[in-house]
């Protein structure tokens, strides 16, 4: 993992809006069902790179704006990646030192807590999806965080 | 590199202003979910949040339409002109229909202004395209660009050239979000063609399939049969088709069949679909199910 940087808000509003962009991009078929959750990886790696800049705020804008994306209940994914950000900027210096296969272990515990949170919010304001493929997404997206750290040290920690 | 700069702030980030803020916030977004819950309050908020967020998601589908669009030009000549003969064929089928179909309507109405009960029929509609974005894989939405500027609104009926499509759910100033009828949530009141028989097709998820489950072990009705829309509820036009009957579980120690529906429009399929207009002001004798028009209330959780 790269160093703690500060990054500059244009690039932290552009690659936001690029998972955004992910989150919604037409996939075909089972594709669509396990796509990683692209914000929340974004949100966790940004929060961990540069808690200083990032952290609860940036996290639950993002949350917002993939509520009003998505159109789903608003404030929803707010909440979860709110919570799940706090969890990682309390554990960062712990997150940051584990090598990269703890590393994903963590993260896929932070992604299967906004998952779970999501599901219960859904149950409770009466849109449960029961369907057991959407936990897909937790074990795909932590499959992902290797290759997502990676790219983002490579292209946007660049200074 | 950056030179060195004494930083005041602490190294630890945590504490309790840390603490704070997720209080703030989650407090927060707990007041944006009841107030979005509990019937619409943010309706203009939203609608607002929807303007702002649409050129991204109509440039997220951009290359795809770019792409599609290139294809469509490319179109080799044999294509274009067997598609033409084709169309021609279609035309004089469908000019044929409308012969009769005029002479059916005037009847119609003649009979209803006897009984004193009017027709409602689409008056207007409007073509929307639909905008090529995943908005949720577990649930049968799409997006439209059509919206309030468009004369859109909530509840709106929509059609394909081959049946219902769904209804409008959201609206934002140039774009509307569509429940289709085989959304988990949605529910519509049906008539059996051949009988008149009525009741209420759920979606199932699936965009292949509705569900009937509210019809008795004793109604009349078979593979293949017609649905049509009752009308009932006021949100669709009635008599219009929704889908074809594709399979009856007759399960005797069961009070209820299980009958299964494949909808006729083309849900995962259309590009465009038709926004209609119809009087709705009409009220039905019969209004039992009106309920179920409405997209199934969340906090009623069916």
């Amino acid at each position: 993992m790269a160093r703690s940087t500060n990054l500059g808000w244009p690039r932290i509003i552009a690659v936001t809006i690029a998972a955004l962009a992910a989150t919604v991009l037409p996939l075909p078929g089972w594709l669509g069902m396990v796509r990683p959750d692209f914000v929340a990886l974004t949100v966790l790696w940004f929060c961990l790179i540069s808690p200083r800049m990032t952290g609860l705020f940036h996290a639950w804008g993002a949350g917002l704006a993939l509520d009003a994306f998505r159109g789903v209940l608003l404030g929803q994914h707010a909440l979860t990646l709110l919570v799940i950000t706090y969890v990682a900027t309390k554990l960062r210096l712990q997150i940051r030192a584990f090598p990269l296969l703890q590393q994903t272990a963590v993260i896929m515990a932070l992604l299967w807590l906004n998952e779970f949170l999501l599901f219960w919010i859904d149950g409770v304001s009466g849109h449960a999806i029961t369907d057991w493929r959407r936990w897909l997404a937790v074990p795909v997206g932590a499959a992902c965080w290797p290759l997502i750290t990676g790219l983002y040290a490579r292209v946007v920690a660049r200074r | 590199m950056t030179p060195h700069e004494p930083d005041a702030r602490p190294l630890l980030l945590g504490g309790p202003a840390l603490g704070l803020r997720l209080i703030v916030l989650a407090i927060l977004s707990f007041g944006l979910m009841v107030a979005d819950h509990r019937q619409h309050q943010l309706a203009v908020i939203r609608s607002w949040f929807s303007a702002i967020v649409y050129p991204i998601q109509w440039a997220v589908q951009a290359p795809l339409a770019a792409w599609n669009s290139v294809r469509d030009s490319l179109a080799t000549r044999a294509q274009i002109e067997s598609d033409n003969v084709r169309l021609q064929a279609d035309n004089l089928v469908l000019r044929l229909k409308q012969l009769r179909y005029d002479a059916l309507e005037q009847e119609n109405q003649r009979l209803r202004a006897a009984h004193e009960s009017s027709a409602r029929i689409v008056q207007r509609t409007l073509v929307a395209e639909i905008v090529r974005v995943d908005l949720d894989p577990f649930r049968q939405r799409v997006l439209v660009n059509k919206g309030s500027r468009d004369g859109v609104f909530r509840g709106q009926a929509a059609l394909d050239a081959n049946g219902i499509f769904g209804q409008v759910t959201r609206v934002g100033p140039v774009s509307a979000e569509i429940i289709l009828i085989s959304d988990p949530e949605h529910a519509i009141p049906v008539q059996v063609n051949r009988t008149g028989a009525r009741t209420i097709a759920l979606g199932t998820g699936r965009s292949g399939q509705l569900s009937l489950p509210y019809m008795p072990q004793n109604s009349d009705v078979v593979a293949g049969d017609l649905l049509v829309s009752s009308g009932l509820g006021g949100v669709y036009p009635p008599g219009y088709p929704v889908g074809k009957i594709t399979e009856v579980g007759r399960d005797p120690s069961q009070p209820l069949l299980s009958v299964a529906a494949e909808p006729l429009a083309a849900l995962d399929r259309d590009s465009e679909i038709l926004l209609a207009w119809f009087d709705s002001t009409v009220q039905e004798p019969e209004p039992e199910p009106a309920v179920a028009a409405q997209p199934a209330d969340p906090a009623g959780g069916n």
